[in-house]
């Protein structure tokens, strides 16, 4: 296990998850590919933390990327709610346009 | 030991990644999901991230579990049950996300990347819970205010009745419209 390895998986993992974000029509799975994203970055922030500088500072700062997750979780969440009790869909297309 | 552990995550959390979006179901989907960010917290455990592991894991099986109750609840049937294939631009986006991890799988591996400077202190989550508390407390400060504005948002995106419902939506009427005078509660 190295550094260079885990920064791979971590690839793998942000590409998987743009691919989702790029190609999905439902909200929800929109919001899926994107934490798969976070996901791949939490991984590889743990990584750097782990095999070049193991002190407090790459803690704290993987503990923002998972506040950054939960504020991306709510709102997507909120938006989502609120695309479905005004539009009656749950789609990406269907929202192409921000008015009311 | 902890090789095994971390060859096993990572191909689970890929392959549980890859099935997100492979899987006839959103509900399976969910579930997928929240494998894949299991996986990342074992590695994370691997990595002596106890509490960050811990948290990782406990926080994904939360939010799946709400993740799966706005699927039931927005698409109005049981997710298990239907199958389905929703996608666009399914080549572009394959193209991107080739190109994307070709270029970042390349700089991983040709970058010489630095050895370990310093060692890990002997009690990891008493060092983050000190940094947090003392020279990385600010940090902590600026994230609060951020939680706080996401509460209010969400608040205010998901109530059903907004300005628009009790002043019209040109904003002009001189009351507001709601269903009980006098606002909520009385």
């Amino acid at each position: 296990m190295t550094l260079s390895l885990v920064l791979v998986v971590a690839a793998a993992l942000f590409a998987v998850g743009l691919w989702g974000a790029l190609s999905q029509q439902v909200v929800v799975m929109v919001m899926m590919g994107l934490e798969l994203m976070i996901n791949a970055v939490i991984l590889a922030a743990g990584a750097f933390w782990w095999f070049t500088s193991p002190s407090p500072d790459g803690q704290v700062l993987l503990l923002v990327v998972v506040a950054a997750m939960t504020v991306e979780m709510a709102m997507g969440f909120a938006v989502a709610l609120l695309l479905h009790r005004r539009r009656g869909t749950d789609m990406t297309d269907m929202a192409g346009e921000l008015n009311r | 030991m902890t090789e095994v552990v971390f060859w096993v995550a990572a191909v689970v959390s890929v392959a549980a990644g890859v099935a997100v979006f492979r899987t006839d179901s959103m509900a399976r989907a969910t579930y997928a999901l929240a494998a894949s960010f299991v996986a990342v917290g074992v590695i994370l455990l691997a990595f002596d991230l106890d509490y960050l592991g811990v948290i990782v894991i406990l926080m994904m099986i939360m939010e799946m579990a709400i993740m799966a109750l706005f699927m039931i609840m927005l698409m109005g049937m049981n997710p298990a049950l239907m199958p389905m294939s929703m996608v666009h631009s399914k080549r572009t986006a394959t193209a991107i996300a080739v190109v994307v991890f070709l270029g970042l799988a390349t700089a991983a591996l040709a970058i010489p990347w630095p050895g370990r400077s310093g060692a890990p202190a002997a009690d990891l989550t008493r060092s983050l819970g000190e940094a947090v508390m003392g020279s990385k407390m600010l940090v902590m400060l600026t994230i609060s205010p951020v939680l706080f504005a996401t509460i209010v948002g969400t608040l205010v995106l998901g109530h059903p009745r907004d300005r628009y419902q009790r002043y019209g939506d040109d904003l002009d009427r001189a009351r507001p419209d709601d269903p009980i005078e006098g606002g909520v509660g009385r």
